[in-house]
């Protein structure tokens, strides 16, 4: 699942650009802007980091917020994720 | 596991890849909840000095030439500081650092020399009862 197959109902989409940053700032950086969203929102971020798709769905077990997809591609990873 | 799980780390080692080590577990650990409780020992204590605190620091010996050569091409190609990364790991998180008062006699500081990422000075006692049963990881 992707941020525009969820549609306008799902409400506002807030995005993050985390490629480039070296681990443990994309998680970092998520749990930042995960404080500035209400419950329900979403966040979309897009990582480089190669421990990205392990430390996302860690990341989202342990805090409760809701890892709604995680998909890999062209060495880019992209995770779509519901505040709780 | 609970998200009050408190993890302790004492920071002994002044080197930039211990240091820049130490930064990462404890932004990871801010990250997932997980309050951090750090002790400064030691040379780990002099790179907290703010007159120090942005100044290069040497590598744990084995870093070796290679090693040297691998951390700084990881810090031009983005990766950040060390003292940054405590920086927002205190941002985002329940972080608290605090400098061994031994050490602090041993390298003749006050607390008014030290970085304001330190948020005061504690005995070891302190430490261990701040600890509590949480993991407790040197570096």
């Amino acid at each position: 699942m992707t941020a525009s197959q969820l549609g306008p109902a799902a409400g506002p989409l807030r995005e993050l650009d985390a490629r480039g940053l070296k681990c443990p700032m994309p998680i970092v950086r998520t749990a930042q802007a995960m404080k500035e969203l209400a419950a329900g929102e979403l966040l979309e971020v897009v990582a480089t980091d190669p421990g990205a798709v392990a430390d996302f769905a860690a990341w989202s077990r342990t805090t409760g917020h809701q890892l709604l997809s995680s998909v890999s591609a062209d060495g880019e990873f992209r995770f779509l994720l519901r505040h709780k | 596991m609970g998200d009050d799980e408190q993890i302790s780390l004492v920071l002994f080692s002044g080197t930039e890849d211990r240091l820049q080590a130490a930064a990462v577990l404890t932004a990871g650990a801010a990250a997932l909840g997980r309050p951090v409780h750090i002790f400064l020992q030691y040379w780990a204590l002099d790179a907290f000095r703010a007159d120090r605190i942005e100044r290069p620091l040497p590598l744990a010996p084995e870093a070796g030439a290679e090693g040297r050569a691998a951390v700084d091409a990881l810090a031009r190609a983005g990766q950040q500081g060390w003292a940054e990364t405590l920086r927002q790991a205190k941002e985002i998180g329940q972080v608290d650092i605090q400098a061994c008062s031994l050490s602090m006699d041993l390298l003749q500081l006050e607390p008014a020399q030290l970085d304001p990422l330190v948020d005061g000075v504690e005995g070891v006692t302190a430490f261990y009862v701040n600890a509590g049963e949480g993991q407790l990881l040197f570096i």
